[in-house]
């Protein structure tokens, strides 16, 4: 490797763009593909980072930077957009004063997301103009060249990546370290920063004026380019996807557009003019063919190229040169092994309770939601972040009398900061009898650990204040809040039931800490063994679907052979080396089969 | 340099994928290559079905493996050497740790654990190496080398050295855990010879 490079993700070299950008202030909520991003920041020095409890406050604490002068910075995932979209739209109008950049992080072919939407139309929506880097190297360098837009246009700007962007390692070239140009200091601009109708009309004329000069940037800027080839066939393509076009057809004509939004009219056109046949390779939505369509120039799309999951090379090559397709060897049909919770992670015993109870379990997005897999099969709805509440509450208002015992809202602790308490306020405010299951395991666990205002520490992990959700879910007005220990899987479900029944709104805090925590993963968990010779087979364990526990059928005449009743079909078996030491097993056995400890 | 390959890692979630792979990027990068890796993290990662791309040569753009164009598959486990074939080739070479992890609908009972999987392979004529990565980790000390094991049975159909995977463990690997990775590899080197 040469002098100054770096092996690194696109996230990290994200950070070390923002970081080599002069960036001071970050905000962001984690969610992949986007969350290494502040993980990666955070560890540079001079840059204030912070975890903001949804994606909409991420974004307003930049604004704030951004007014205050500083280069700011603000990360989601392509979802977190939807929830960041209200401040999105109004600093499209505003403007700041130091750069504001916005990474959108998209995952196509949804490998950790609950939809595949494409962030490019926000950018038109939003009348923001919009990068698109294919590859680490080029995310870290469009960093710098984001802020320099966001300033000299005075406009918010996106960075767009993609799963294949972010958790994908190259060689990144280190740079110069450089600092805005921006003054940090207040100064009141109150007809770009007060949005009442007056001010607002002004803007929205400036908003189109500077979308015009964002256009002509566009026809002479570096990164948008033509790569000149065999002009036979010329393809328009950005992003990954671009990497795709290179490998399928190397020596074809090449327009890569850096830049996703605003297209530029006249380069496109130039180069419509020198190839027979223009096709454009995107993936996702036909966001560049539409709007190139609109131009008046005619372009081959998604006729051939598919519109649903990620593009690669092999279905580029293939959409346009079927005849070049190999045959593969077909895959065995194999037991599929799709993701499962930890073994002694707590959410399992709310879980494995719920699938024994006639309830309709209103769930919502965290590693909680693999609670809707087999064996336990206990989750009836996912929607988006916060979601659980509010439809257990409009369910529960629909089904009307008789139905009070019959709707179960669940999410865990960083999700109920995220969006859920709105909801909890309505549920209290306008009245129904729906109870939520808030499972507090002291942090944000799907994405990879990161802190919330639940936890006790910021990003960094210095001492933070910590929000009692019992107080607070009595603040709101509910007056039934009780905490279980869901690693006693009896108890929980008396304690289950006797919250659901109740015709007002309760709360039930499941609280045990994530088995992935460090201090967790530092202690020696004590491991439960089985006592084989009083497992009488009857399955109450296996049926937690714990990784750490496994059955074995017996074979004909097995059971007597023995020793077992001769009906007996087989016994379970904990692995000691997986088990985490919840005991969640031991509190089903009823035959004194399974024994904490040595053996 | 003419030499380009796809090495594809496969495993369940916490086997130490992602680790096995660094250390055979920062080796191809070391003898001059470009590579790309692609990952991935989130949901896929608690106990599921994973794999990690790598990619080498003299410029590499695409970060992905093309179905059929995997050289070298390094199987962390049986099953998840064969739900792996249609990214194979016949020349392609198979390294599989012969450990067996249960997947949910086996350990419940629901089905069996496949039998003869490796076979399925090695009737298409593809060379499968089979090592018996856990024990020796356990051999050398330390259950968590599984992985270390399997990069050392890989090296010997890199296009480099092996003296420099041993070099990029001396670097990357921190000091305490430095000697007993460093008999994980050559365990895995010796096992595959």
């Amino acid at each position: 490797m040469k002098e100054n490079t770096i092996w690194m993700s696109g996230n990290e070299a994200i950070a070390l763009g923002a970081f080599e950008a002069g960036v001071t202030v970050a905000s962001g909520y984690p969610g992949t593909p986007s969350t290494e991003i502040m993980e990666n920041l955070c560890r540079y020095e001079n840059v204030y980072t912070e975890w903001a409890p949804n994606e909409k406050v991420g974004l307003e604490v930049a604004i704030g930077a951004s007014f205050a002068g500083a280069r700011a910075l603000a990360t989601m995932k392509h979802v977190g957009v939807n929830v960041a979209a209200d401040p999105l739209f109004t600093a499209s109008y505003t403007g700041g004063r130091g750069g504001l950049v916005i990474i959108t992080a998209d995952d196509p072919e949804m490998h950790s997301s609950q939809n595949e939407q494409d962030n490019r139309n926000y950018a038109f929506a939003a009348k923001v103009p919009m990068l698109e880097p294919s590859e680490p190297a080029e995310a870290k360098d469009y960093m710098r060249l984001a802020y320099e837009l966001s300033e000299e246009l005075d406009t918010p700007v996106f960075v767009r990546i993609t799963t294949r962007v972010s958790h994908v390692k190259g060689i990144v070239t280190q740079g110069e370290v450089v600092k805005g140009p921006v003054p940090v200091e207040i100064e009141k601009v109150p007809g770009k920063f007060v949005m009442l109708p007056a001010n607002a009309r002004k803007r929205r004329a400036a908003v189109e004026e500077r979308m015009a000069r964002c256009r002509e940037i566009a026809e002479s800027a570096p990164y948008n380019v033509i790569e000149e080839g065999d002009t036979k066939r010329g393809f328009i393509t950005a992003g990954v996807a671009y990497l795709y076009v290179k490998e399928a057809f190397p020596d074809a004509a090449v327009l890569k557009l850096g830049m996703c939004w605003p297209l530029p009219e006249k380069l496109i056109r130039r180069f419509a003019e020198m190839v027979d046949e223009l096709i454009v390779v995107e993936e996702l939505d036909p966001f560049l063919e539409t709007h190139i369509k609109a131009m008046g120039i005619s372009c081959k799309g998604k006729e051939l190229i598919p519109n649903q999951g990620e593009l690669n090379t092999a279905i580029v090559r293939n959409a346009l040169d079927p005849e070049h397709q190999v045959e593969l060897f077909a895959a065995p049909e194999l037991p599929m092994r799709p993701p499962n919770m930890c073994a002694g992670c707590p959410h399992r015993g709310i879980f494995f309770n719920l699938s024994r109870m006639k309830v309709f379990v209103s769930g919502d997005i965290g590693c909680y939601t693999l609670g809707f897999l087999p064996p336990l099969s206990a989750m009836d709805s996912t929607v988006c972040m916060g979601a659980a509440i509010p439809i257990a509450h409009g369910m529960a208002k629909a089904l009307g009398e008789g139905y009070h015992d019959k709707v179960v809202a669940v999410l865990g602790d960083s999700t109920f900061i995220h969006s859920g308490v709105t909801g909890l306020i309505n549920t209290v405010y306008n009245n129904s009898a729906s109870t939520l299951i808030i499972l507090d395991n002291r942090i944000t666990a799907m994405t990879g650990q990161q802190h919330n205002p639940t936890s006790g520490a910021t990003i960094k992990g210095e001492a933070a204040a910590s929000i009692d959700l019992e107080a607070l879910c009595r603040a709101v007005g509910v007056r039934h809040v009780y905490v279980v220990d869901p690693h006693d899987v009896p108890e929980t479900r008396r304690v289950l039931k006797e919250a659901i029944a109740l015709q007002e709104p309760s709360v039930v805090i499941s609280q045990a800490p994530c088995v992935l925590l460090p201090e967790l993963k530092l202690r020696k968990p004590v491991s439960y063994f089985t006592n084989q010779e009083n497992c009488v087979g009857c399955m109450s364990c296996i049926r937690l679907g714990c990784p750490a526990i496994s059955w074995t059928s017996f074979a004909e005449g097995e059971a007597e052979q023995r020793g077992y009743k001769k009906k007996q079909k087989g016994i379970s078996k904990i692995d000691e080396i997986l088990c985490n030491d919840c005991g969640q097993c031991a509190s089903l056995c009823k035959f004194n089969a399974i024994t904490r400890g040595e053996k | 340099m003419d030499k380009q390959g796809n090495i594809l890692f496969s495993g369940v979630g916490g086997q130490g994928i992602l680790l096995a792979s660094e250390i055979t990027a920062y080796s191809l990068l070391a003898a001059g290559f470009d590579a790309k890796k692609s990952e991935v993290h989130g949901m896929a990662q608690r106990g599921g079905s994973v794999t990690a791309q790598l990619r080498y040569g003299d410029k590499v753009y695409s970060p992905l493996i093309e179905p059929g164009k995997a050289d070298i598959l390094v199987a962390f486990e049986v099953m998840e050497a064969a739900r792996y074939l249609p990214y194979l080739h016949k020349d392609s070479k198979v390294i599989v740790n012969t450990q067996r992890i249960l997947p949910p609908a086996v350990a419940t009972g629901q089905t069996s654990y496949p039998e003869n999987t490796l076979d399925i392979l090695r009737e298409k004529g593809i060379s499968v190496v089979t090592v018996d990565a856990l024990d020796l980790a356990r051999e050398v000390g330390e259950v968590k080398t599984v992985n270390v094991v399997m990069v050392g049975a890989m090296a010997a159909f890199l296009p480099i050295d092996p003296s420099v995977c041993i070099a990029v463990i001396e670097k990357r690997v921190p000091q305490r855990f430095r000697e007993v990775n460093l008999k994980a590899f050559a365990a895995g080197t010796k096992a595959a010879a």
